[in-house]
């Protein structure tokens, strides 16, 4: 059994202190209970038929069903706009020179002269058209059972895009699983519900004690912002 | 615009572990000496500091520690005949850049090579045959050996203050260390780190078969550790992030925690950031470089850097590189097989098996970079080439480095990449499986080189280095050979069900999924200028006051992850140059 003072949360343990007050002014924890809902969030960089995408999609790749919280409660669309609208979605770091060879082999890289945040824009367009096509409507309209059926075609490489947009797929998937898992600071993974899901103690980050022993570790996760859950 | 600085005795390119090591060793001489880093300033505080560092995002996955490739980047094909793409995301390996360079963002593996790997076309051909090598293989010996190294390394491991457990004392075997290492003169600084759950089963089941098994040489403190510079380590307490971040605690060996504090007191050593050299300038007679030229990003301008010696430090890609562009060694030529610069690029071949057991808490998260059990007994000296038909080895190990979700959690088969079926796989699996790896050596080969790409530039309009590399028949066999033998053991550990990852049999080199930053060759040393890029001290062989650092000198991949032999062939040159080559400039050999 979990000892008593490791199931203290920082608000019970300090509470009613002078210290907890500052600490708290500070670093005013972010609970998901206490963000607005996911419908009131206005995007950054998504269009609102991309965003309806992007929320449609990521319901399907991460499923609110079962145990575990899913893509919406984890806020997993707002950490993907985000993205799209920094540094990640303008290919800052990438190496952005041309000639373009978008359709070499696949093994040499992304060879895309499109950035991350033009991916999004143009392959949800050609994939909602490819929906309309296949299926009879735009993929958010879709019921649940043919979105699924159209992310298996898209992951298997069975609709057809442009190669500059090859890349479409693996980088929502990737995204996806990023905005479920990376601190909460970067807007997905609300309440750190993905990380107690699985067990992951997040931004603790000091398991001396721990080393070597065949038992669960007692403690919820920590952010870099100083909550816990 | 440009300038011209005046002149210094030594410029150093590069502040990572190679720079560092020589600029302290010149620095003691009274030389007047500036380092040159491409990248941004690097330090403990603020730059890996408790808790900004733990964004498993923002270093782990969008690697923000490492090179940009919008700055600098390679192309790369796996034949002669293809058209090279250049690599435009970071995948297969991670450069660093800034201060520490790849020296902040290691595990701390530290190894030595074995014996035979010094000298590993000699020992080929003793051994089994000269016909044993296959065509097109172009190993090499390096032109030095284990037992001139060793004090060298024993330095490396003292200044780096390396946890682990000594095998061979000057001939005695030691029970508990590895029995088929190279003699060294004394034990480890500091004892063992602590095992995690995976390591330990893994001991027990290789122990159990017959086999070796010993804690990984690991560069993140068990002990508290004053070095020779007066620099300290503090024990690591596996917090879960060593690998892509800097050390939050002081416990993880890199130029900032055991050099750069005590190095930056020396009035004659100077460094400059976001310098990037361009070029090294030669002499008209074109027998000595007379500095270099670099990039002044804070000024915008071009400098003109003379210097009477010239130290190259960066990343093996980046020196090469720098050699090409300068006019350093012949380049090599596949077609003629002539030509030294670019020569004998190899890489590292990695597999494993994963183990699945739904009753074992392995909280993966509890984790210091390089803790872990290993077995040499399939190393590089312990296999007949002629039976078995590959040239090669590797070390067999488990211990996880990290915990972090979503650099990947290991799955079993069958289970969907998205879905519901996914989401129950991670929680049902997170902290359930563990895996055992081969860590292989690579060789080389002679269609496996770099050279300047014909097509693509980088942002100061010099042309990208081109790298053409694919596996080959010799080292899928190594690897496979791996398999059956980590099978074997995986088998006798009764997991729940496990699985094996493994290059096979025409298998093709990915640039996407990281792999190692173990990228080696191209500027080989060796004992022939017609064949080595550099003499046995690193120093150029047609320009004497070049002297070129880094695993670059590799005639081909060792078992090993290369940075301790990386330490110990910096201090190596840096006593060539310090009692030979700073009384009397001339070639060493």
């Amino acid at each position: 059994m979990t000892p008593r003072f490791l199931q203290t949360s920082r608000r019970g343990f300090l509470g009613g202190t002078a210290a907890a007050a500052a600490l708290t002014a500070m670093t005013p924890p972010v609970r998901a209970q206490d963000l607005p809902p996911l419908e009131d969030y206005q995007p950054e960089y998504l269009e609102p038929v991309e965003w309806a995408f992007v929320m449609a999609a990521t319901a399907r790749i991460i499923p609110s069903d079962g145990d575990g919280p899913g893509a919406h409660e984890t806020r997993v669309p707002v950490f993907i706009d985000r993205q799209l609208a920094g540094d990640f979605g303008a290919a800052t770091d990438l190496y952005m020179e041309g000639p373009f060879n978008p359709d070499a082999d696949i093994f040499l890289g992304t060879q895309s002269p499109l950035t991350p945040a033009e991916i999004y824009r143009q392959g949800i367009a050609a994939f909602d058209d490819w929906c309309s096509g296949e299926l009879g409507a735009g993929f958010a309209n879709l019921s649940p059972a043919d979105q699924d059926a159209a992310l298996t075609a898209l992951a298997d490489g069975d609709v057809t895009l442009a190669p500059e947009l090859r890349e479409f797929w693996t980088l929502l998937l990737q995204n996806t699983k990023e905005g479920y898992f990376a601190d909460p600071k970067h807007g997905g993974n609300a309440g750190m519900q993905a990380w107690v899901f699985i067990g992951f103690p997040g931004a603790r980050a000091n398991f001396y004690e721990w080393v070597g022993r065949d038992e669960e570790y007692p403690l919820g996760p920590v952010d870099i912002a100083g909550d816990r859950a | 615009m440009a300038r011209t600085d005046p002149k210094k005795d030594v410029v150093i390119v590069g502040l990572g572990w190679t720079g560092s090591i020589m600029g302290i060793e010149l620095a003691k001489e009274g030389l007047d000496i500036l380092a040159l880093e491409r990248g941004p300033d690097r330090s403990t505080v603020p730059d890996f500091k408790y808790p900004d560092v733990i964004d498993e995002l923002e270093y782990g996955i969008r690697f923000g520690f490492m090179q940009k490739p919008r700055n600098s980047t390679i192309t790369v094909r796996r034949t002669l005949d293809e058209q090279a793409q250049p690599m435009r995301r970071l995948g297969s390996f991670l450069p660093g850049d800034g201060v520490g360079g790849a020296g902040i963002h290691w595990n701390g593996q530290t190894w030595r090579p074995m014996e035979n790997e010094y000298r590993l076309r000699s020992y080929v051909e003793e051994e089994f045959g000269a016909d044993t090598i296959p065509e097109g293989m172009t190993i090499q010996d390096w032109g030095v050996t284990a037992e001139e190294l060793e004090p060298f390394y024993d330095r490396f491991e003292y200044m780096a203050g390396i946890s682990g457990q000594a095998g061979n004392i000057n001939g005695e075997i030691i029970e508990g260390g590895n029995p088929f290492e190279a003699p060294r003169s004394r034990d480890y600084p500091l004892p063992p780190l602590k095992q995690t759950v995976d390591a330990l089963m893994f001991q027990d089941a290789a122990k159990a078969m017959g086999y070796h098994p010993f804690p990984r040489p690991a560069a993140n403190a068990s002990e508290a550790w004053t070095n020779e510079y007066g620099m300290q380590l503090g024990p690591c307490n596996f917090c879960g992030f060593c690998e892509r971040y800097g050390c939050i605690n002081y416990s993880k060996s890199s130029p900032q925690t055991c050099i750069l504090d005590a190095l930056k007191r020396y009035p004659n050593f100077a460094y400059r950031t976001n310098s990037e050299v361009l070029k090294v300038d030669m002499a008209d007679d074109g027998q000595t470089a007379t500095g270099v030229t670099y990039w002044d990003e804070a000024a915008q301008e071009q400098v003109t850097q003379p210097a009477d010696l010239v130290i190259l430090a960066a990343y093996q890609l980046h020196n090469v590189h720098l050699m090409l562009l300068s006019g350093i060694g012949e380049p090599y030529n596949p077609a003629t097989g002539e030509g030294v610069t670019g020569k004998n690029y190899s890489y590292q071949l990695i597999g494993g098996t994963t183990l699945f057991y739904k009753d074992v808490e392995f909280n993966p998260f509890a984790a210091s970079g390089s803790s872990g059990i290993s077995i040499d007994d399939f190393a590089i000296n312990q296999i007949d080439f002629a039976e078995e038909g590959f040239i090669g080895g590797s070390y067999i190990t488990a211990g996880a480095s990290n915990g972090q979700p979503i650099r990947g959690i290991s799955l079993p088969e069958g289970t969907p990449e998205w879905g519901a079926g996914w989401k129950q796989g991670i929680g049902d699996w997170y902290g359930h499986s563990m895996s055992i790896g081969s860590h292989g050596s690579n060789l080389s080969y002679r269609d496996c080189y770099l050279d300047l790409d014909p097509t693509y530039t980088d942002p100061h309009g010099r042309p990208l280095m081109r790298l053409t590399f694919d596996w080959k028949q010799n080292d899928i066999r190594m690897t496979q050979f791996m398999r059956t033998k980590i099978e074997e053991i995986a088998r006798s550990m009764n997991p729940d069900s496990w699985q094996s990852s493994y290059e096979s049999e025409g298998a093709r080199y990915d640039v996407r999924p990281y792999q190692t930053t173990h990228n080696v060759g191209g500027s080989i040393m060796g004992t022939d200028p017609d064949t080595s890029a550099v003499n046995r001290y690193l120093q150029a062989w047609d320009k004497h006051n070049v002297f070129v650092l880094g695993a670059g000198a590799f005639p081909q991949n060792i078992q090993y992850n290369p940075t301790g032999a990386v330490g110990a062939l910096a201090y190596w040159a840096a006593r060539a140059i310090r009692e030979d080559y700073l009384p009397n400039p001339r070639p060493l050999v």
